[in-house]
């Protein structure tokens, strides 16, 4: 009923207010591929610093220093990239509601979606929310927890600490499984996503097949590389 | 063939509908899916009670006319066929068969299993056309010379039916297939260049105001398409979209 209701106020708003901002369905498309596509970039750029906490701690440390105090970094890239993360999971949100109107008022009695396409493209919206669940983790598990160190406090500068906090925050079995999870529908989504924002920006020839591999490798790989850095730093714990 | 179908019955435009269950006998393995629909329509009359309505018109997969949801699936069950073209032999004796109409908020019922696709007409009168000069001097089309494979791929384009089974399988009821291999028909061709700017702006836009979905590439309209049209001409679409925007 109140589900109902919410629906009948939300659902014309959220038309209307979407066709306000971005008239047409293909750009809409394209705000979802390209906001998509800089997070897979994100994604990669992460990956790489994140390997050197297993073979090169001190370059962990001293990348991890630079890219905390770095003023480009800090006061253009990162904002870029919250902003980033909020325009794709807004613009998800939004066009899953529009999607759903678009059925139109009776729904199928009997609607065999997995005859004619995967679940994982069908439920974007799933894999995505788990995503933004555990972006809150980890916003609150690391940045937090940095700002708070930074920019409130007399904490002194210390290019030496990063490796050590990281390793403590996967001490506990909850986390490490969280994260593993997590990144299991990560790989998910861009299972779906990475190949299908090329597909949105209209990439169309004698490559896509190529890319299509290489979507699917990349999509597989990163994700299971960050839980398997995930694992190793469970197992071993820094000590005193 | 004893079969329990379970339809759509709704009065008209503007009434509720609802589900209705009709036990049949005597179906035939070698009937089309609409000639059971027509001994069940027989035995309604014969009792006084009212047809159920459907859409249909050339019975061999050429009109695209008889559209509805079979099963969950448009079309029903089989592959790159149409429901005149789906033979009973494709179910089993004692099967329960769900009926109901293709869904989409721009593909309002009619009544029963018809909904009104006009919809798509517009898409298509927006810019699925060239100009032609017809003033005497017409040029004749086979005096532009068209590569095989162009004209190949432009065919193929061309042969989607407006059947509509690409919104009705998407889960974002989005006419983009459609849309797309309406634009591609004319933009893989040199006659249709003149327009090619306008045509993809203004299809998208009709696309839209019509309440169609936004796709997500999940590709359920290529897989039911009974022509085949694949997710290569909503890439080509984009692109001519993209194109098209930049030039203003
Ligand atoms: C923050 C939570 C997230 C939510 C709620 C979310 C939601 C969605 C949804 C609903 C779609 C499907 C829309 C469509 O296909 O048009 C989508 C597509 C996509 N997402 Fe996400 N997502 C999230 C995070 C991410 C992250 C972290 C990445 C990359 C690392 C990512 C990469 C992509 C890509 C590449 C696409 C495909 C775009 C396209 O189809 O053109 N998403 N996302
Ligand atoms: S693209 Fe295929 S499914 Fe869609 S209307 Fe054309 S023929 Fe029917
Ligand atoms: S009746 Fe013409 S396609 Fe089925």
């Amino acid at each position: 009923m109140l589900i109902t209701r919410f629906y009948s106020i939300f659902v014309p708003l959220n038309t209307q207010l979407m066709s306000a901002l971005i008239k047409s369905s293909l750009a809409r498309k394209v705000v979802m591929a390209l906001s998509g596509l800089f997070l897979v970039f994100f994604l990669g750029q992460h990956f790489v610093i994140n390997v050197t906490s297993v073979i090169a701690p001190d370059t962990f440390n001293s990348w991890s220093h630079f890219m905390g105090y770095n003023p480009l970094v800090q006061y253009v890239l990162q904002p870029i990239l919250i902003l980033g993360v909020i325009v794709h999971f807004v613009m998800g949100f939004m066009l899953e509601l529009q999607n759903r109107a678009a059925r139109g008022g009776v729904k199928y009695a009997s609607y065999k979606g997995s005859a004619n396409a995967s679940w994982i493209s069908r439920n974007m919206l799933i894999s995505g929310a788990v995503v933004l669940a555990f972006l809150g983790l980890h916003f609150y598990d690391f940045w937090f927890p940095e700002m708070t160190y930074k920019y409130f406090g007399d904490n002194p500068e210390n290019a030496t600490r990063y490796l050590e906090e990281t390793v403590h925050k996967f001490e506990p079995i909850w986390r490490t499984v969280l994260y593993i999870i997590s990144f299991v529908l990560l790989a998910l989504h861009l299972l779906h996503g990475f190949a299908s924002s090329f597909q949105t920006m209209g990439v169309n020839n004698k490559y896509s097949s190529a890319i299509k591999t290489f979507t699917k490798v990349y999509a597989i790989a990163i994700p299971l590389g960050f839980i398997l850095i995930a694992i190793y730093h469970h197992l071993n714990p820094i000590t005193h | 063939m004893k079969l329990n179908l379970k339809i759509w019955r709704q009065k008209d435009a503007t009434s509720k509908g609802q589900m209705v269950e009709y036990p049949l006998k005597g179906i035939e393995e070698d009937m089309s899916f609409l000639e059971m629909l027509d001994v069940l329509n027989e035995q309604l009359i014969n009792k006084g009670e009212e047809p159920i309505e459907f859409d249909h018109d050339c019975r061999e997969g050429i009109c695209g006319t008889c559209s509805m949801q079979i099963n969950g699936q448009p079309h029903g069950p089989d592959r790159l066929i149409t429901v005149c073209q789906l033979h009973m032999r494709s179910f089993n004796d004692g099967d329960t068969i769900v009926i109901e109409p293709f869904r989409a908020k721009a593909f309002p019922v009619i009544k029963d299993l018809i909904v009104d696709r006009s919809a798509f007409d517009r898409i298509q009168q927006a810019g699925g056309f060239v100009s032609v000069n017809t003033s005497g001097n017409t040029l004749d089309a086979n005096a532009i010379p068209i590569g095989k494979d162009i004209a190949d791929t432009a065919f193929n384009s061309a042969t989607c039916i407006g059947c509509g089974a690409c919104v009705a399988a998407c889960k974002n009821a989005s006419a983009m297939l459609f849309t797309s291999a309406k634009v591609s028909q004319f933009a893989l061709l040199p006659q249709g260049q003149v327009e090619a700017t306008e045509r993809v702006q203004n299809m998208v836009r009709q696309m839209d105001i019509e309440g169609f979905g936004n796709c997500t590439n999940t590709g359920a309209c290529e897989v039911e398409c009974p022509k085949g049209i694949s997710l290569e001409n909503i890439a080509r679409m984009n692109k001519e979209y993209y194109k098209a925007s930049l030039k203003g």
